[in-house]
């Protein structure tokens, strides 16, 4: 399994550009599987879709604490101390991933001199494409021009991964200072309990409301997709599928050859079974918290 | 004609009713006693008991009581079978007639202190609100109308009474500020219980929001707030910071909430609180710019970005599965 936390997997970034002439390949089989994200980068997914689904259930209560499910949901984690020391763990548990994939992308790019990673068709950093994409994307949905051929990873997909890097630094920052008040004074000034209360809050709202509304359905409920896209589990996708929905993608793979060594084989039925009960899962709990959140709004 | 003196008037019946039926089968007294036999020994304003205490009643005052028109019977049921009645008569069961003021003081700390714990000097009905005087809470002769309310309590609870005094609810209501808060407001009347129990900490923030409505509303925006909202008692509510019975206001130095006793007042639950640890705001409004400025730009600034993430992927979402289904369900 290759690398691919943030760029292509390596094997696509050090291949060296094909000589003109070379005999092309035979096309691939729609039903082959080409490899796309490698076992370090689901780990981290799951790392991620637990600890948030943990945060958000044990944070809720505190966020919503006039709402009549508050005191509930906290029971469930044995009340609010319960429920303040899980959330803490999960908040150094989602800080340690995210601290570790940060440290391993630059590890990669700087001690390995890993290309692609922070410019390139295959980097997660947006780029000119990406305005272009989202304009195409919307002369689609308008009917006015076919579908963007999108590269490896699609402007709403650039979005959900800074969201969640640009919203763990935050929140996880406020959340120390909201759990060390004593120790934080020594840097910062007491009304920065009251901004880093607020920010946690509304950071939380947001992240809340994007991962269990926006991100469930760009990646998994909307139609084509639905009920879930499990590439984040079996880390593989179907070349006829790849084809069709980042063709920009496979276009540049036949083209430089390296299309062939990221074949692999399917994903093994246990694994796409686990992904399929664990994704279920995590759909359904991010489904009712959001629930929740609506019903102690509206109310 | 209040509800409750019809009541009364209906329990006065049934009790007549209730002594007719039982004398058809007992023994009956030669005659009950009327008020008037009473007073033929105890209207003598120089009546003695054997031991030389007073047994004088004043059948003038007696008169302008809530009870004027209740036979001394009535009460002192034991008095009225046979005269003259036995030196020593069981204690007036106001709960007979007052039963639902009865049923909350018998599990107040007041009824606790003197029935379980002995302590004789703990009070019941007559220690608060009199013997034959008794007249209604609102008018101004009571023991229990509000301005008196202070002094009454304070007829044991001495020391808290002088702390009282001192705060600004005491100054207030000497003041003659009619909304300010007495022993009961916070304390309730028959059911005081217990000042130590997370149940006691946990509703008298709302008591204080009775009056301090938006003060209580900032709080509750705080992490102090939000934790006592869920029902735990362990973090700071409205006494814990600025006191009970001798709340300051913060301009006077010796207020717990005051500059000079904020970093005391803080440490008492972070130790090693400072300077800087005490320019947090209890009582924060985010869309109050003088009150922390930093605040109100994060408000600010999230009010735009939450409703323009939601708002545009909204869109986005929603123009996707619209164009999905009209091209056959696919991606």
């Amino acid at each position: 399994m290759t690398p691919a936390v943030v760029g292509a997997p390596r094997a696509v970034q050090s291949s060296p550009q094909e000589p003109s002439g070379r005999e092309q390949p035979a096309p691939l089989d729609d039903r082959a599987r080409i490899a796309r994200f490698d076992r370090p980068t689901r780990l981290l997914h799951v790392v991620i879709m637990v600890t948030f689904l943990g945060l958000s259930a044990t944070g809720m209560p505190l966020l919503f604490s006039e709402a009549p499910w508050a005191r509930l949901l906290a029971a469930l984690f044995g009340g609010f101390r319960g429920a303040g020391l899980v959330h803490r763990f999960f908040g150094a548990t989602l800080l340690a991933a995210v601290a570790w994939h940060v440290g391993n992308v630059f590890y990669r790019a700087f001690a390995r001199g890993e290309k692609g990673l922070f410019w390139g068709p295959t980097s997660m950093v947006p780029q000119p494409r990406d305005l272009a994409d989202l304009y195409r994307q919307m002369q689609w949905f308008a009917g006015l021009g076919p579908r963007p051929r999108f590269e490896h990873f699609a402007y709403w997909e650039k979005f959900d991964y800074w969201a969640v890097l640009w919203g763990t630094a935050l929140m996880g920052a406020a959340g120390l200072v909201l759990w060390f008040p004593v120790a934080a004074s020594r840097l910062l000034p007491g009304w920065m309990f009251n901004v880093a209360l607020f920010v946690h809050g509304a950071e939380a709202s947001l992240a809340i409301g994007f991962i269990f509304v926006v991100h469930f359905f760009n990646g998994h409920l909307r139609p084509g997709k639905f009920p879930m896209d499990l590439v984040i589990f079996s880390g593989s996708v179907a070349a006829g599928a790849l084809r069709e929905e980042r063709a920009a993608e496979y276009a540049r793979l036949e083209r430089t050859g390296a299309i062939a060594s990221l074949v692999v084989p399917p994903p093994d039925p246990r694994l796409l079974r686990r992904g399929r009960i664990v994704g279920t899962i995590g759909l359904v709990l991010g489904l009712a918290l959001v629930s929740l959140i609506v019903y102690a709004v509206a109310r | 004609m209040s509800i409750r003196s019809i009541r009364f008037g209906l329990l006065v019946a049934a009790a007549c009713l209730g002594s007719g039926i039982a004398a058809a089968g007992q023994p009956a007294p030669a005659s009950p006693a009327t008020s008037e036999d009473c007073l033929a020994c105890h209207g003598d304003a120089d009546a003695k008991r054997p031991d030389g205490r007073s047994m004088a009643i004043d059948a003038a005052r007696f008169g302008t009581s809530i009870h004027a028109a209740i036979a001394c019977a009535d009460c002192h049921a034991d008095a009225g079978r046979e005269l003259p009645h036995p030196d020593r008569l069981a204690k007036v069961a106001c709960g007979s007639c007052h039963d639902e003021v009865a049923g909350k003081y018998h599990d107040s700390m007041h009824a606790w202190a003197k029935e379980k714990a002995g302590l004789v000097g703990a009070p019941s009905c007559a220690d608060c609100h009199g013997t034959h005087d008794i007249t209604p809470h609102t008018e101004r002769t009571s023991r229990v109308y509000r301005d008196r309310v202070p002094a009454t309590c304070g007829g044991c609870h001495a020391g808290v009474r002088e702390k009282y005094d001192a705060g600004v609810h005491g100054a207030a209501l000497k003041k003659g500020a009619s909304n300010a808060p007495v022993c009961v407001d916070c304390h309730t009347t028959h059911a005081i219980t217990r000042t130590d129990t997370d149940a006691w900490r946990l509703r008298v923030t709302g008591e204080c929001g009775m009056c301090h409505a938006k003060v209580v509303e900032s709080f509750r925006l705080t992490f102090h707030g939000k934790v006592t909202e869920l029902g735990s008692a362990r973090v700071a509510a409205c006494a814990d910071c600025h006191g009970a019975h001798d709340i300051l206001p913060a301009a006077n130095r010796a207020s717990m909430v005051s500059k000079a006793r904020l970093v005391e007042t803080c440490g008492r639950c972070h130790q090693g609180a400072t300077e800087k640890f005490v320019q947090y705001d209890p009582h924060p409004n985010p869309s109050d710019y003088s009150r922390g400025a930093v605040l109100w730009w994060a408000n600010r600034f999230y009010w735009l970005l939450i409703p323009g993430c939601f708002g545009f992927f909204g869109l986005h979402s929603a123009l996707w599965y619209w164009r999905s289904r009209r091209d056959g369900g696919r991606s």
